[in-house]
């Protein structure tokens, strides 16, 4: 089993009076595709930027590498982690190069311009995203896919060691989704580098990942294989409704199919 | 593509440059630049070429770079063209510190630095810390939340000077109405020489920061994800905003819009990569004051039009078209703090 890269022990975050996260511990190991699922409000974008130290948490703690996050200088910090927003319209005023390139500063000294290897760090996350064909566009241009994708491209040009994503397919129709799940596998798999990625869609966290994290209430429900999460009425303690499950026709795996609503009386 | 923005931002500083060694020549003696290089010029002339004209033009070039600078530094911390220390009410804090120093009349200077530069820094430091911190009250940054802080600024601060002329003495009160304009009049080598300072280590300190800005441009949470010590950044930008809003507010009065102006016009030229876009600001908007400051001079010379005034009137209609145009809720609004 591979070493434990991150570890939250007993975290507790309360923004503006309001408690988001208790007692939560969990942990993330050395290459692992950990998918995090849970209702909306259970906390998962704010554990998310707690571990990239967006927000600051009051509780426990969280540590890198066996070292507390607070040994880390956010430059040192951001050379281990590297973080994926949920989508918005957010507004950049730069080309996708310009901005992949800036996933390369906590690896630049003050002053310094890129060098060799910054530069083969930025064209290997753009041609693994398919995004190097975008690379003069400015930013505004691109349709929600392909900023998604740019996104990632920075994220990976900074060489991280776990990839943190929010929600990254969530407005994205099934070929691109489908993409980003391929790309995220890949970059899983050949690059070995960790991922926590947050969704919605549980077939794909359970397929995808190597275990499943869910959180409801702020507090962890479950940690492990994903093969078990949709037994044992898992899943409808977490969400409080009722699934219907089938069986995958390639592999047997079980998965949800939708509900059918009926409209009676 | 990057050799190109090499070469835009070259133009834009030869075209710049051009304009400043063209303004001392110009005025109501007129001086031709032939005479003055072979030294055939009388001593009257001289005189006005060298200790008149030179430092004025000087003097305007460090207070529009510095301006121009703080005003792109604003708008990339506030995330919104509409944000300059001109517009946040910053100007006007400076302003403040300034009269309170020459009403007051107290009479301490550091080292060669006047005390009224070092009030004028004060205030900046104060106001942008009310402005900041109004903004932020509410969650996020909006371009509303955003103004009307600055306007309640703006006018607590103007209110404020308008009681302090109002209690004081007739020369007081002309020397305040007249330093408000905003102009160069008084600029000798001395005024150069107070200015430079603020200028110099407000200007290293932006030009140190074109990668935190860049990433400060697309928000905070990417700038954080990439490692980028917010909290300590944005201490160290204030501090240079109010080096250079304060000093230059102190010597020639709040000149308007050329933090709003400058950078923008740069930005459309440029792109908003800080690495070109930062340069460009200081020497443009150096070049644009001094441009302004000629007009002031000339237009109805021999008397003088206050440059502030200039400035002002081109840039309230630019202020109203930015707003109009869309492009301030359009850019960097729609995310969160």
């Amino acid at each position: 089993m591979n070493k434990i890269l991150l570890a939250v022990e007993d975290l507790y975050c309360a923004i503006g009076g309001r408690e988001i996260l208790r007692a939560l511990s969990f942990t993330v190991r050395e290459s692992e595709y950990l998918s995090l699922i849970g209702p909306n409000g259970a906390g998962k974008t704010t554990l998310l930027r707690c571990i990239m130290r967006i927000v600051p948490f009051q509780g426990g703690a969280i540590s890198l590498l066996d070292m507390p996050l607070e040994g880390y200088s956010q430059k040192k910090l951001a050379r281990y982690l590297s973080y994926v927003p949920q989508s918005e319209d957010r507004y950049l005023p730069f080309t996708v190069e310009e901005f992949v390139m800036m996933g390369r500063y906590p690896h630049l000294s003050p002053f310094s311009t890129p060098r060799t290897e910054d530069r083969e760090a930025v064209e290997s996350a753009l041609r693994m995203t398919e995004t190097a064909p975008l690379a003069q566009r400015k930013f505004h241009t691109l349709s929600g896919g392909e900023k998604q994708m740019a996104f990632i491209a920075a994220a990976l040009s900074q060489q991280p060691r776990l990839l943190l994503l929010d929600e990254p397919t969530t407005f994205l129709d099934p070929r691109h989704a489908e993409k980003i799940h391929r790309l995220l596998r890949g970059i899983n798999r050949r690059l070995n580098i960790a991922i926590l990625s947050v969704t919605h869609d549980i077939n794909n966290a359970v397929l995808l990942g190597d275990r499943v994290l869910i959180l409801k209430e702020g507090g962890v429900k479950y940690c492990g294989a994903a093969g078990s999460v949709m037994q044992g009425g898992l899943l409808e303690e977490t969400y409080d409704k009722t699934f219907s499950y089938t069986r995958h026709p390639q592999t047997g795996e079980r998965i949800i199919v939708p509900d059918v609503i009926n409209h009676e009386g | 593509m990057k050799g190109n923005k090499v070469i835009l931002v070259t133009a834009l500083a030869l075209i710049s440059l051009s304009v400043v060694v063209w303004a001392p020549f110009v005025g109501m003696e007129k001086i031709s630049p032939g005479a003055v290089l072979r030294g055939q010029v009388d001593e009257i002339k001289a005189d006005i070429f060298w200790r008149i004209r030179i430092p004025r033009v000087t003097a305007a070039f460090c207070a529009g770079a510095a301006l121009a600078l703080s005003g792109m530094a604003f708008q990339a911390m506030f995330r919104n063209p509409l944000a300059t220390p001109f517009t946040l009410g910053v100007s006007s804090g400076a302003a403040f510190g300034a009269t309170l120093y020459l009403v007051t009349g107290m009479g301490f200077s550091l080292l060669f630095i006047s005390g009224q530069s070092l009030s004028a820094l004060a205030w900046a430091v104060i106001s942008i810390l009310l402005v900041y911190g109004l903004t932020r009250a509410r969650k996020g940054f909006s371009t509303a939340t955003m103004l009307i802080a600055g306007v309640a600024v703006n006018f607590f601060f103007s209110s404020v000077i308008l009681f302090m002329q109002y209690i004081s003495d007739f020369t007081n009160s002309f020397r305040i109405i007249r330093w408000l304009m905003g102009g160069f009049e008084i600029a000798g080598f001395r005024s150069v020489f107070s200015l430079l300072p603020f200028v110099l280590i407000g200007g290293i300190i932006v030009f140190a920061h074109v990668n935190e800005l860049n990433l400060m441009t697309a928000g905070e949470d990417i700038a954080l994800s990439r490692g980028v010590n917010v909290k300590r950044t944005r201490t160290l930008l204030f501090f240079a905003t109010s080096m250079m809003v304060g000093g230059v507010v102190s010597l020639c009065g709040p000149i308007a819009f050329i933090g709003m102006m400058a950078p923008h016009i740069c930005r459309l030229i440029v792109g908003s990569n800080h690495r070109y876009l930062s340069p460009a600001s200081f020497i443009f908007g150096g070049a644009f004051l001094v441009f302004c400051d000629t007009w002031s001079r000339t237009l109805i010379a021999p008397a003088e039009i206050p440059v502030g005034v200039i400035t002002s009137l081109l840039g309230g209609p630019f202020f109203l078209g930015l707003l109009l145009s869309g492009l301030s809720e359009y850019s960097f609004l729609k995310n969160r703090g």
